[in-house]
């Protein structure tokens, strides 16, 4: 499955030809087995740079469930209509190129013991080092309404990318012109803070263009916009003014799906036309099989210098699963940079070597406030020693002054490089 | 006079500790580098819209590095990466530099 379109042609002629270096080593001494479990901006780019940087001596499999990649980031464009679920697609096809086995599956269980991952298939496989990489699953119990799955074939989650943007997409499509859509916000931490915010920017985007009579209300579990707040202020009062209410502290905790109405923790109802419940989150389920969940049962702690569990040896866990260091995004870019700090430290151990004691770690998020302007987060990260985490460098980061199309341009040939980075 | 010598002195220090470093750890620059291939491509192989790094003089790019830091490169020449060098040290960017530098260039990048 090739789906890379339209946008992302542009890049393929430089694309071939740095692909034509990373072609798959020949033969080379294995030195183990790491089975990664997760083909998201985390799993994706460990298994590549598993396989790169120790030129062919692992063998990596990779366990995703899905047949092709889809990115959260720029989903919130499908959403908006001015781009298509295939133009965020990506297939696997590199990563085999490069070796790696894929397996399209789903892991069910780690015996940690035996070094083996279950597949729902019944297949069974043997590794010396696991990375899991799983991103989040909703926690069970805290939206009432909500746990049957099928639920969200009427209220969509849309924070998986894949169906549920396009069933989130369709059903604004559906709407009427004068109707409501309600998104509700969790509190954080939650995958990719900016996120919502620019879901609701990307809805004010396609409602002034086709259905301007429309309303858009945001119930907001915490209690403030939780990034980049004065830009999302100034794009919510600017362009997009009257068109959204914005509610703080609206925790909802029930939903009634047949009406498509939300209750908050105070008992203020709120009925919509299209209905996006985001609910509360945490590591993905197959952290909890494999036992390496450590922190307030939602998220998993790691050595940041190996990215390995601190409870269960062995077993690495990047990207939204993993239970941040302060002030560090849960987002695609963080997951990218966990997976390299987390290749490196594990060639180097399985080669008998000690890991790099000062890894850095950089994040960039690009926020689309509309289909063609961008308003960007960064930060960089360093480990300290003293306190074994990772640190905001005092001093560095920030976020863009304005919402720009320069920014924009910058945000398009970002998605390009990094599904390039990660998937070949 | 004496802020060469000073500029000097940050030089060869930086050089020195860089050099310390390579020969602890083989592959501390390309760890270093590798946070930048998210944005600018596989040892700096970009895809259209971000500048190749790829085989670029190590002082050309730490010339621009310095123009970040400056301010002199900002607005529409330096949108985030005025933010993101500051989190680097010299000694970093001076390794980060020579890794990209000693990669293949690709054909027709920019």
């Amino acid at each position: 499955m090739q789906t890379r379109r339209d946008f992302l042609k542009a890049g393929s002629a430089a694309g071939a030809l740095a692909a034509a270096s990373y072609a798959a080593p020949a033969r080379a001494q294995s030195v183990g087995r790491v089975v990664v479990v997760g083909g998201g901006y985390g799993g994706a780019t460990a298994a590549r740079y598993l396989r790169l940087w120790s030129e062919g001596r692992i063998e990596v499999t990779l366990v995703e469930r899905e047949p092709a990649f889809v990115s959260c980031p720029l989903s919130a464009l499908v959403v908006g209509g001015s781009k298509r679920i295939e133009d965020i697609t990506v297939g696997y096809e590199g990563l085999a190129r490069l070796g790696v086995k894929v397996i399209r599956g789903e892991a069910t269980e780690v015996d940690a013991e035996k070094k083996t991952v279950v597949l729902q298939s019944g297949q069974k496989l043997p590794y010396d080092r696991l990375v899991l990489s799983p991103g989040i699953d909703f926690i069970p119990g805290e939206v009432a309404g909500l746990d049957d799955p099928k639920a969200f074939d009427t209220v969509p989650h849309a924070w998986h990318a894949g169906p549920q943007t396009v069933l989130l997409r369709r059903q604004l499509e559906a709407m009427k012109d004068g109707g409501v859509y309600v998104i509700t916000i969790p509190l954080a931490p939650y995958r990719c803070s900016p996120a919502p915010y620019e879901r609701v920017c990307q809805v004010a985007w396609y409602f002034q263009k086709r259905k301007p009579k429309s309303k858009i209300i945001v119930l907001d579990a915490n209690e403030e916009i939780q990034a980049e707040k004065a830009l999302f202020q100034a794009v919510w009062n600017g362009p997009y003014k009257g068109m959204i209410e914005y509610r703080p502290s609206n925790d909802v905790k029930e939903v009634d799906v047949a009406t498509r109405t939300t209750v908050t923790d105070l008992g203020d109802k709120q009925q919509a036309d299209v209905l996006n419940v985001i609910p509360p989150q945490r590591a993905g389920a197959i952290a909890g099989k494999a036992g390496v969940i450590s922190v307030n049962q939602r998220w998993c702690q790691v050595d940041w210098l190996t990215l390995e569990s601190v409870v269960r040896p062995g077993i690495h866990v990047l990207g939204d699963s993993a239970f941040p260091a302060s002030v560090m995004p849960k987002s695609g870019h963080m997951a990218n940079q966990h997976a390299k700090t987390a290749a490196a430290a594990i060639i180097e151990l399985m080669s008998g070597r000690a890991p790099n004691p000062a890894p850095m770690m950089s994040n960039t998020c690009y926020s689309f406030v509309d289909d063609k302007r961008v308003i960007h987060v960064t930060s960089t990260h360093a480990y300290d020693a003293a306190e074994k985490t990772m640190k905001a460098v005092p001093g560095s980061g920030g976020t863009s002054a304005t919402a720009s199309e320069l920014e924009g341009r910058y945000g398009f040939a970002w998605a390009r490089n990094i599904w390039a980075d990660m998937l070949g | 006079m004496r802020l060469f010598v000073t500029g000097l002195a940050l030089c060869v220090g930086a050089h020195a500790a860089l050099a310390q470093a390579q020969a602890q750890d083989a592959n501390l620059a390309r760890n270093l580098a590798a946070a930048c291939f998210s944005c600018h491509g596989t040892d700096g192989h970009a895809q259209s819209g971000m500048a190749s790094l790829a085989g670029r003089p190590q002082a050309e790019i730490m010339r621009i590095i310095g123009e970040f830091r400056s301010g002199a490169r900002s607005g529409e020449q330096g949108t985030l990466m005025p933010q993101l060098v500051k989190g680097y040290t010299d000694a970093q960017m001076a390794l980060i530099a020579d890794y990209f530098s000693r990669q293949k260039p690709v054909q027709g990048a920019p």
